[in-house]
């Protein structure tokens, strides 16, 4: 029997999807913010050196595709929505640095201009979805890309597989976080979240290889090095 | 700028801009997170934003919501690609500019 004021009637109404303020203690919020900086610098470096010609314009195209991805949350069982983290494709095309840097990008937007996540969860909402999205992503994909041996549609499947993971990573971060916070037990958040976002995750798969199959079939010149062998 | 690139930017731009015409038929169903804190009972614990510019994705000051949606969109993809564009070209200018490599950033 839960009594429902309007505070609370509006925060779930609304198709936001980050973690809002309230969420998190401040010291795994202040964590959250402790590795985002770490993660965001190192990617600074690391692109400041590598950063090609090819990715500026694909960096902000990346961006706005991802934000406006974002916006469409898609249905799935039990009267809940999902919507694209978009981390993996960035991190495909564009390495994992360069990835962690548009989704800081966005994420920062959406929270700075649309409300969607909190300020003080910011740290905690990059990492997820961004720093630790892009890396675990990126790394799924290319060591499937090597077993693939140039064949497409285990390439493709190694794209799938990363993006589902990622997102079922960020599900587990959160739970995480949500536990360590207080705000949530442990074994109680951890199998709700994997299980909602199992179902999430196959959108983010199916979106990813789609995404990945225009590229290749529009500008295959815009594909990494090691995404362009040929099909068998 | 190269041609190559500015087509890029404007079919890019373009397919992002054709993607937020089709917000108002997202789902409004709470997502993921927002479900287990439904039914876990911790959906209450969220605090109010400080202060609101265009909450919820939809633009303040338009009466139609399906339209304040889509130009929420709108001034979202042109906001978040300015200030990527931005970064990523100081980024390039900061050591990668004199090489012309066409590798991907995946340098690990």
């Amino acid at each position: 029997m839960a009594l429902i004021d309007p505070s609370t009637l509006q925060s779930i109404q609304a198709p936001a999807m980050h973690i809002p303020d309230g969420f998190l203690s401040a010291p795994v919020a202040g964590a959250g913010f402790v590795l985002t900086a770490a993660a965001v610098t190192v990617a600074v470096r690391r692109t400041n050196h590598t950063l090609g010609e090819r990715s500026v314009p694909l960096m902000g195209v990346m961006a706005a595709f991802i934000f406006a991805a974002q916006m469409l949350n898609f249905p799935v069982a039990g009267g809940t929505s999902g919507h694209l983290l978009g981390a993996t494709l960035a991190a495909i095309l564009l390495g994992p640095w360069a990835a962690i840097i548009v989704m800081a990008s966005v994420i920062g937007v959406q929270a700075l201009m649309f409300q969607d996540g909190g300020l003080a969860a910011l740290g905690a909402n990059v990492f997820n979805m961004g720093v630790a999205a892009a890396l675990l992503g990126y790394a799924v994909y290319t060591a499937t890309s090597r077993l693939a041996n140039g064949r497409l549609w285990l390439r493709q499947v190694g794209a799938f597989a990363a993006a589902w993971l990622t997102v079922q990573a960020a599900a587990a971060l959160t739970s995480f976080e949500l536990a360590l916070s207080g705000t949530s037990p442990l074994n109680v958040v951890l199998p709700s979240m994997m299980g909602v976002h199992a179902l999430i995750g196959i959108g983010e798969g199916l979106v990813t290889v789609a995404a990945l199959a225009f590229v290749t079939a529009t500008r295959r010149d815009l594909l990494p090095a090691e995404a362009t062998v040929s099909e068998g | 700028m190269k041609l190559r690139h500015i087509g890029l930017i404007a079919a890019g731009l373009g397919i992002a801009l054709l993607v937020t015409l089709f917000s108002p038929f997202a789902s409004s169903s709470p997502d993921g997170l927002e479900r287990v804190a439904e039914d876990k009972g911790f959906s209450g614990v969220a605090d109010s934003p400080p202060y609101q510019l265009i909450s919820d994705y939809v633009f303040p000051w338009v009466g139609n919501k399906d339209l304040a949606t889509v130009l929420s969109g709108i001034v979202g993809v042109l906001i978040v690609a300015a200030v990527v564009f931005t970064i990523a070209f100081l980024l390039a200018r900061g050591g990668g500019a004199q090489r012309s490599t066409t590798s991907g950033g995946g340098s690990s």
